[in-house]
């Protein structure tokens, strides 16, 4: 009983103010607390998911400050002051984002797990990179494992997205 | 699963190494966590407490300072493979850190963290020895400068005292005339066997000066010397044909295991093949330099 009591008292908690899904949020953790636990327990983004937990398969990827990382590895209170950005948060008003619709459209997916992290990873890439060649996709994507698909639609689709949004930037 | 513990935020390397000193066993520095977490989640080790080290200020720079390019411990190797700097001054180090694990890994792992847990499959350990870097470890009390060579010393075992950090990695400017290179084989996560090479060569053709390091075959990255003196004074083209000697002795002081990476005697051929392309890659690049 006392030994319990010591230890609910040593509990620690550290305040994490952070943007998830470009929604300002304000929340506490402890300092175990992994990000992926937090995102989908406490706001419900379940399209972040866990399948090898050692930062092989990039199911788990999530943006912060733009670049993918691995939730399951990653403690949440790392996320203060900082942009997490899931899956869910990247069609805006309604409207896919090109990179989910070429992912539709080029049969990028089968069963769909590894898709959100997928399609993440490539969005962080077009960012920095808005024409990267065939060699610089397989490179940056080589750290997301897919067991269904194939690679090849998947490559088809990033570079159809990326396509697109060169296009509509050029429009603008 | 992550067992509860509590987390220190020190601001300078003097309150951290005070912690490790206080707190012994029960606490280990926290950089990126990459490697650090996921022992922590397997169970493999348990810690009451984290010293995050990412407040300290200054540790995650890279400079220029006269002929030494200066690398804090904590950049991870996203920001080393995009640093302005080492992409002009160390063209072969921001090679190897674009080809470190995985983007995520690389946005998150430390240079620092890398070393110190001193896992066998790793790059930067065999890169930093052929370019001749000095790390330097820093506790409340004292300074000091620890060649490459002499930080590891077994599999995930280096010479940093209990309360020492590593607070910078000193790599001197490549001479003018010189050139490096890092290749590393593998079909797992991480690489199997990686080779590292420097030659410098006198006004003429002669190699002056060579170093060779090999890794991820044996328990630590090792300098070998003996393979090195194979080609030091040597033309070009001596060098060349004398590769297959250095590339077997390079091989034998591997201590290559035999495992999931491949069997022994395996490894070691692969070390060959790589000082091999390696000496290519480095000749290539000397004399298309000439031609321009
Ligand atoms: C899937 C995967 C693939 C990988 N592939 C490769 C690869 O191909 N090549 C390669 O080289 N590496 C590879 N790695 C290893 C990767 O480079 C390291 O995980 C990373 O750089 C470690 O840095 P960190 O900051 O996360 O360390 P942490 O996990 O934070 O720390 C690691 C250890 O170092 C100690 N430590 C950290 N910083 C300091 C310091 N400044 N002073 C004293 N002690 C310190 C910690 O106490 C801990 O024991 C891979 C890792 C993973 C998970
Ligand atoms: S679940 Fe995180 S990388 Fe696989
Ligand atoms: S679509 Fe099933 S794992 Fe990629």
């Amino acid at each position: 009983m006392a030994e319990g009591r010591l230890k609910a008292e040593q509990r620690q908690f550290i305040p994490v103010t952070f943007t998830l899904n470009g929604k300002p949020q304000e929340i506490q953790v402890e300092p175990h607390e992994l990000l992926i636990d937090v995102i989908r327990n406490r706001f419900g983004f379940t399209g972040t998911k866990r399948s090898c937990d050692v930062q092989v398969c990039g199911a788990c990827t999530v943006l912060v400050d733009g670049r993918p990382l691995s939730s399951c590895t990653f403690l949440a209170f790392e996320a203060r002051g900082r942009d997490v950005l899931t899956i869910e948060g990247l069609a805006q008003n309604g409207k896919l984002h090109p990179l989910q619709q070429a992912f539709i459209e080029h049969g990028g997916f089968q069963c769909g797990f590894c898709t959100p992290g997928m399609i993440l990873a490539a969005k962080s890439l077009l960012d920095q990179n808005a024409n990267p060649t065939r060699q610089e996709i397989i490179h940056f994507m080589d750290g997301n494992i897919c067991r269904c698909t194939g690679y090849k639609k998947i490559l088809e689709s990033i570079q159809a997205a990326a396509k697109t949004l060169r296009q509509r930037g050029s429009r603008v | 699963m992550l067992r509860r513990f509590r987390l220190e935020e020190p601001e300078s390397v003097k309150e951290a190494s005070e912690l490790l000193a206080r707190h012994g066993e029960a606490a280990r520095i926290y950089a990126g966590g990459t490697e650090l977490l996921l022992a922590m989640k397997e169970g493999l080790v348990q810690y009451e407490r984290l010293i995050n080290v990412k407040k300290i200020p200054g540790l995650d720079q890279v400079k220029l300072e006269n002929s030494t390019i200066r690398i804090g411990a904590l950049p991870t190797h996203t920001n080393l493979e995009e640093d302005p700097v080492l992409k002009q001054k160390l063209p072969a180090f921001v090679q190897m850190e674009h080809n470190v694990a995985n983007v995520r890994v690389r946005a998150v792992g430390t240079l620092g963290g890398n070393l110190c847990f001193a896992e066998p499959h790793a790059d930067p350990g065999t890169v930093l020895m052929v370019l001749g870097a000095k790390l330097v470890a820093e506790k409340a009390s004292a300074k000091r400068e620890i060649p490459a060579e002499q930080f590891f010393v077994d599999a995930y075992e280096t010479c940093l005292e209990a309360d020492e950090l590593l607070t910078d990695i000193r790599i001197p400017a490549m001479p003018e005339r010189a050139g490096a290179a890092y290749l590393k084989f593998g079909y797992l996560e991480r690489p199997s066997v990686g080779v590292g090479l420097f030659i410098d060569w006198d006004q003429g053709d002669t190699i002056a000066d060579a170093r060779i390091a090999v890794g991820c075959a044996g328990p630590r990255p090792k300098r070998v010397a003996e393979a090195e003196e194979l080609l030091k004074r040597k033309s070009t083209k001596e060098a060349a044909s004398a590769l297959a000697r250095a590339g077997e002795v390079a091989a034998r002081a591997a201590d290559a295991i035999g495992d999931l990476h491949g069997s022994a005697e395996y490894k070691e051929h692969i070390v060959g093949v790589l000082l091999k392309r390696a000496f290519q890659q480095i000749s290539q690049q000397r004399s298309s330099k000439s031609q321009r």
